[in-house]
């Protein structure tokens, strides 16, 4: 009895070492990049002051070389509006697109779906090098209309699928009861679908917006200086100035991205416990 | 001249996959204010008429009217019939004044009307009180009350129902039965009702159409149809009835002789019927009686293999006439108390309470079942793999007590 217990808990503990060994090996690059955005000294490596807790061995100079730097305010706009307008233009999209693909009359609907779904599967060097190709002709490389197009393509596979797991929950009863009771197919929409299928729809448009912000292929290949973004611009540090600056960046980054993630935890949440996911 | 019917079907047929008819060639017409109701089992074909009527689908062929006018290429939106779903389909994200208001604010109706209609509905359906609940805030019989609210709020003159009552409780389900009915009455509107319940079908109709695979089999009212059935499926389907099968020996304008397995029997030919042609004979078991030799036209011997007491009455089993199944109800008087089981009892009944069918159904072979509506059928089915007549007595117990009642 006992040794079958000892071989149980032996058993048991080394699942959760090996967890744990996976786990750090992951993450750990990560967040030892957020002790090292507030190093004083313009180097990537723990200073002798800082891992003995001096305070004085601390500094938001980095921080404050990122705020008043042209080159990474530019690029903060550019990510932002990029990732804001490119993500709307993928919600618009992905739920139009997902509102068909949820017709019973759809013909087609697994290979539409998987013609949606793409960008997401194919090798982004692969779709982005033919971008380069295909907008260069039409004269949109080096343009913010360009990324905005190549990441809203990227963005949209990520609201048809969410739209798409929304969809499923919905009662088609509930359209046909507002189209019986006197409401035109806008109406229907707007007044009894979109409203239950919110939480995807802004679930995947966080998504979309993600996908932008932290792209850096499709901005190699299609932005100029004037479009560099966030992720174009520490890659740019990373090969040309070596500066703490982007572990600012990183930080600042890191924290952007859970409150995201913080914020489509939520939706699904109340989306779960909503009229929706009944 | 009679104004045209308020609903009417042409010989509409529906197919879905351009095979199988889940409709064929249907003729109905519903007056103004009546409250009709379709009837049959699932899969027979009256929901999707409920569907094509509301215009969420489209017949395949024929036509459907409204007021004389074809509604072919007129969306639902635009047909002004009020529509309660089987699962009532309330708007869970808005209040219940909110789900009331969406078929006035549509139409682009004030909010001054629209206060006063929305407080009407919910008196009509007797929910004063509710206006700021959320749906999911709600039983299923104020769910129930709500959804008619709102089909009504909007004043349709034709009110479609899909099972509205199929997921309520049987105390509420009879209470709301009468509360449809009354409202409907009150309003004067017509309404077309769709169910698998006969008691509910019987209980609340001016008239109801039988359904079975996508053909109606009788369009009556429902003493019509309970007293006066004229195809087997409307004789099994509405209400208990024994069925005896065989073939026409004599054939005479007001009664015919057909010769069953256990003996001939006499019977009304509701069709008129030639001597060779296949039989079903229909006798509801409280037509039937124990009786002294020479009272009824048709009297025959049997023993009574179960006796199960309901309390008012009690019914016996017997095999007759090739029916193992056979059921005689009497009533709980003094004197037939006395019956017991193995007893040989005499049974008799009238011509006049014996119809002679065609037989459509499983007319081959010697073993009729006793076909007391789709319980029975389904369970037919799952019995497949055994003799029909080899069922166990709690099987046919448990039908008597369940199908009772009628």
């Amino acid at each position: 009895m006992t040794g079958h217990n000892l071989a149980e808990r032996l058993g048991r503990g080394l699942h959760l070492a090996f967890c744990i060994v996976v786990f750090s090996f992951l993450i750990a690059p990560m967040l030892v990049v957020v002790p090292l955005s507030f190093n004083a000294e313009p180097y990537f490596t723990f200073s002798q002051g800082m891992l003995a807790l001096d305070a004085d061995a601390y500094s938001l100079r980095w921080y404050r070389s990122v705020i008043v730097n042209e080159e990474w305010r530019l690029a903060l706009t550019n990510s932002l509006f990029i990732g804001l307008v490119a993500a709307a233009l993928a919600t618009v999209l992905g739920v139009l697109a997902a509102l068909g693909l949820a017709s019973p009359a759809m013909p087609g609907r697994a290979f539409v779906t998987g013609l949606l779904i793409s960008p997401m599967i194919t090798p982004i060097i692969i779709s982005a090098a033919g971008m380069f190709f295909f907008y260069s002709k039409l004269g949109l490389s080096q343009t913010h209309l360009g990324l905005i197009l190549a990441h809203a393509a990227l963005g949209t596979p990520f609201v048809v699928i969410t739209v798409t797991a929304t969809l499923s929950g919905f009662d088609q009863n509930l359209a046909r009861a507002a189209a019986s009771l006197g409401a035109g197919p806008f109406a229907v929409f707007r007044r009894v679908q979109l409203p239950l299928i919110a939480p995807g729809v802004i679930a995947g448009g966080l998504f979309a917006f993600a996908a932008s912000f932290d792209e850096v292929v499709t901005v190699l290949f299609l932005g100029g200086l004037e479009q560099r973004t966030i992720p174009r611009q520490m890659w740019a540090g990373i090969r040309e100035q070596i500066s703490p600056e982007i572990l600012a960046v990183a930080t600042f980054l890191v924290a952007f991205v859970l409150v995201l993630l913080g914020v489509v935890e939520c939706l699904r949440k109340r989306g779960g416990q909503g009229p929706v996911g009944r | 001249m009679q104004s045209a019917p308020h609903v009417e079907f042409r010989g509409v047929s529906k197919t879905y996959d351009g095979r199988t008819m889940v409709v064929r060639d249907l003729d109905l017409r519903v007056q103004e204010g009546e409250f009709f109701t379709l009837l049959g089992p699932s899969g027979s074909g009256k929901t999707t008429c409920l569907m094509m009527l509301a215009g969420f689908e489209a017949p395949s062929s024929g036509e459907i009217r409204l007021s004389g006018r074809s509604v072919q290429h007129l969306p639902p939106r635009k047909r002004g019939i009020g529509v309660v779903f089987q699962n009532y389909a309330l708007f869970p994200h808005m209040t219940v004044r909110r789900n009331l208001a969406f078929p006035l604010e549509v139409r682009g109706i004030s909010a001054a009307s629209r206060r006063q209609r929305i407080r009407q509905a919910l008196e009509v359906v007797r929910l004063d009180g509710f206006e700021d609940r959320r749906p999911a805030e709600l039983s299923g019989g104020q769910q129930q009350r709500v959804a008619i609210a709102r089909a009504l709020v909007f004043n349709p003159s034709l009110v479609l129902m899909d099972e509205p009552l199929g997921a309520l409780d049987r105390r509420l389900r009879e209470e709301m039965q009468f509360e449809i009915r009354r409202m409907q009455q009150d309003l004067g509107v017509t309404v077309v009702y769709v169910t698998h319940d006969q008691q509910e079908a019987m209980a609340m109709s001016s008239r109801v159409a039988v359904f079975h695979r996508g053909h109606i089999q009788q369009v009556a009212a429902p003493e019509t149809l309970y007293e006066e059935p004229e195809r087997e499926f409307v004789a099994s389907f509405i209400g208990d009835n024994n069925m005896l099968r065989g073939h026409v020996r004599k054939a005479e304008r007001d009664f015919c002789d057909v010769e069953t397995p256990g003996g001939t029997v006499r019977a009304f030919p509701v069709h008129g019927c030639r001597p060779g042609d296949r039989s079903v004979l229909a006798i509801r078991p409280e037509r039937v009686s124990l009786t002294k030799p020479g009272v009824y036209t048709n009297e025959f011997e049997a023993v009574v293999e179960d006796i199960l007491f309901i309390g008012d009455h009690l019914r016996l089993r017997v095999n007759l006439c090739g029916n193992p199944n056979f059921i005689v109800k009497i009533q709980n008087t003094v004197g037939h108390s006395a019956v017991l089981e193995g007893d040989r009892v005499r049974i008799g009944w009238s011509v006049m309470d014996c119809r002679a069918l065609p037989d459509e159904e499983g007319g081959s072979g010697p073993t009729p079942v006793n076909q007391q509506g789709t319980e029975n059928r389904s369970r037919s089915a799952v019995d497949a793999g055994k003799p029909k007549t080899g069922r166990t007595n709690d099987s046919v117990l448990a039908q008597s007590h369940r199908e009772d009642g009628v």
